[in-house]
């Protein structure tokens, strides 16, 4: 008997799966081609493309204001970093000083996008794993911080609160008292987050041990943010090149040297806590001031190439220019986290069950219109 | 033995670990008032967004059907998509001189992406973002709207 089954073809043959570009776990429209042996994957190939919308490209025809509204687009949970290392890389380039105002209400505004992402993300990957439960419990949260973020920029998700040289619109009268609710709440309901999915037994038997990266291969691979972190990886662009008010608080740089999904994970949620410490020392601080400078209607850059870089929620997000001089830039590349940490893929998922895989690419927390752009 | 004993040791503590969450789920599960749900279609009488809320574009008009916008299209140029498109036309005033008026002010909302620059940009603040967000239609067409309403007129300065 056992001498058939070890026979079998199926058993023998690689057998090729697609997954995706239509799959739920896949978080968007991402095509992996897994080629597999029985149940254990042997190889797993990233299709990318199905959501390309050339925004690159776009950007050559674009002023600099307008193409803030653009990198929204990219990875549309953290939009306002994105936002602002256009800005940054504008004013840097145009060597403009904004007002310590605009640099603290930044960073207040990155850290509750940051936590946003990490609890959507919370959401996902408990779902990812069979735990609807966590959605709600995330999601009641998070509507929190969008509320704060509707009624100070207008809109909950794509903000393009950043202009050139400040803000749109100065922080509405009710942020500070919304924003200091909500860190007192949000301390009360973190520790839910752990009793829930952080000490589950299937939780811990799914990710321990799965998806394994070494520290040597996150940098590689330029593995970044959270998951990069989780491998021993000292990559926090906040805590080594300090922009906006990032170098006047404390924090730790969570710091795992193991690298599997489970630490992935905990990097997630301990950020979320270093990120309240950065908004409570920030919130009662913010200096008065103006909330932008004024700047020239047309912005033209001095010829060159620039380059700005800032810690988006999931890793280092980055911006280059080429300019010519002229109003629009000449060329424009967005290093975007997720395409990066896509690419370890291969790395993390082979030689682990295909059920694996959904937990090892929810842990690396994909974005794909990132992946795309 | 010691396999037995690591067996049960693993059982007993999944399940408590499993318990720890039901007991949170528990919790809410007999608190219903501190779970907070939006009734959005039932509440839409009381529902009120944001001031700052980015619903589309509008034109405010006054109560002499007079808005303020001088067609600079400044707007028109700023916009990063071709959503608006100002179409100006010469009036022949009283005293002979020719002057720029707005004829129709045209707003593709399917082009869309509320970045804010046009309300930013425009000098006379003739445009602003309304609350309204229920944009769906059955035509596209009608995602093509007119903003300036018809028979409108610029509104004079006031001398301060």
């Amino acid at each position: 008997m056992e001498n058939i089954i070890t026979n079998n073809s199926i058993q023998q043959e690689e057998y090729i799966v697609n997954m995706g570009p239509q799959h739920p776990s896949t978080h968007g429209v991402l095509r992996l081609k897994i080629s597999l042996k029985g149940e254990t994957v042997e190889n797993i190939e990233p299709h990318c493309g199905y959501i390309h919308r050339g925004i690159e490209k776009m950007c050559e025809r674009l002023t600099y204001q307008q193409i803030i509204h653009l990198t929204d687009r990219l990875d549309y949970l953290s939009a306002h970093t994105n936002n602002e290392a256009v800005c940054l890389l504008v004013e840097n380039a145009l060597q403009i000083e904004v007002p310590e105002r605009v640099k603290y209400i930044r960073t207040i505004l990155d850290e509750l996008t940051r936590l946003a992402s990490h609890q959507l993300w919370w959401c996902a990957f408990g779902m990812d794993l069979g735990a609807l439960t966590t959605y709600f419990y995330g999601l009641r949260d998070r509507e929190k911080i969008l509320d704060i973020f509707e009624e100070t920029t207008g809109a909950r998700l794509l903000q393009s609160f950043n202009v050139p040289g400040g803000l749109m619109n100065d922080i509405h009268p009710n942020f500070i008292g919304r924003v200091k609710e909500f860190i007192t709440y949000f301390r009360k309901k973190l520790p839910e987050y752990d009793e829930l999915l952080t000490g589950n037994v299937i939780l811990k038997e799914r990710t321990t041990d799965i998806g394994l990266l070494t520290l040597e291969e996150a940098i590689n691979y330029g593995v970044t943010g959270p998951s990069g972190r989780a491998s021993g990886f000292a990559c926090d662009v906040r805590k080594h090149h300090p922009y906006s008010a990032y170098d006047k608080v404390e924090f730790k740089e969570i710091l795992y040297t193991k690298g599997d999904s489970f630490h992935r994970y905990k990097a997630r949620v301990e950020e979320m806590w270093e990120s309240m410490k950065i908004l409570e020392q920030l919130i009662d601080n913010i200096p008065e001031g103006d909330y932008a400078v004024k700047m020239k209607p047309i912005i033209k850059l001095p010829e060159g190439e620039y380059y700005q870089r800032v810690e988006a929620a999931r890793g280092e997000f980055g911006v280059y220019v080429l300019s010519t001089g002229e109003k629009y830039p000449y060329r424009v590349k967005f290093r975007s986290p997720n395409f990066s940490n896509l690419s370890a893929i291969n790395k993390l998922g082979a030689g682990h069950k295909i059920a694996d895989l959904v937990a090892i690419g929810g842990s690396l927390d994909l974005v794909i219109p990132d992946i795309d752009r | 033995m010691n396999a037995i004993i690591n067996y049960l040791k693993e059982l007993f503590g999944g399940i408590k670990t499993l318990l720890t969450g039901m007991k949170v789920t528990g919790y809410y599960f007999v608190h219903p008032r501190q779970i907070i749900t939006q009734q959005y279609p039932e509440n839409r009488k009381t529902l009120k967004m944001f001031d700052r809320f980015k619903g589309e574009v509008s034109m405010p008009h006054d109560e002499n059907n007079q808005h303020k916008c001088t067609a600079c299209s400044i707007c028109e140029i700023n916009c990063p998509n071709g959503s608006i498109e100002v179409i100006s036309k010469q009036v022949e005033k009283e005293d002979g001189k020719k002057k720029k008026e707005l004829d129709t002010y045209i707003y593709k909302l399917s082009m869309c992406t509320f970045c804010g620059i046009c309300i930013k940009v425009c000098p006379q603040d003739a445009i602003v973002f309304s609350q309204g967000f229920e944009h769906a239609v059955f035509n596209r067409e009608k995602l093509i709207k007119t903003l300036n309403k018809p028979g409108s007129s610029l509104k004079e300065k006031v001398k301060e």
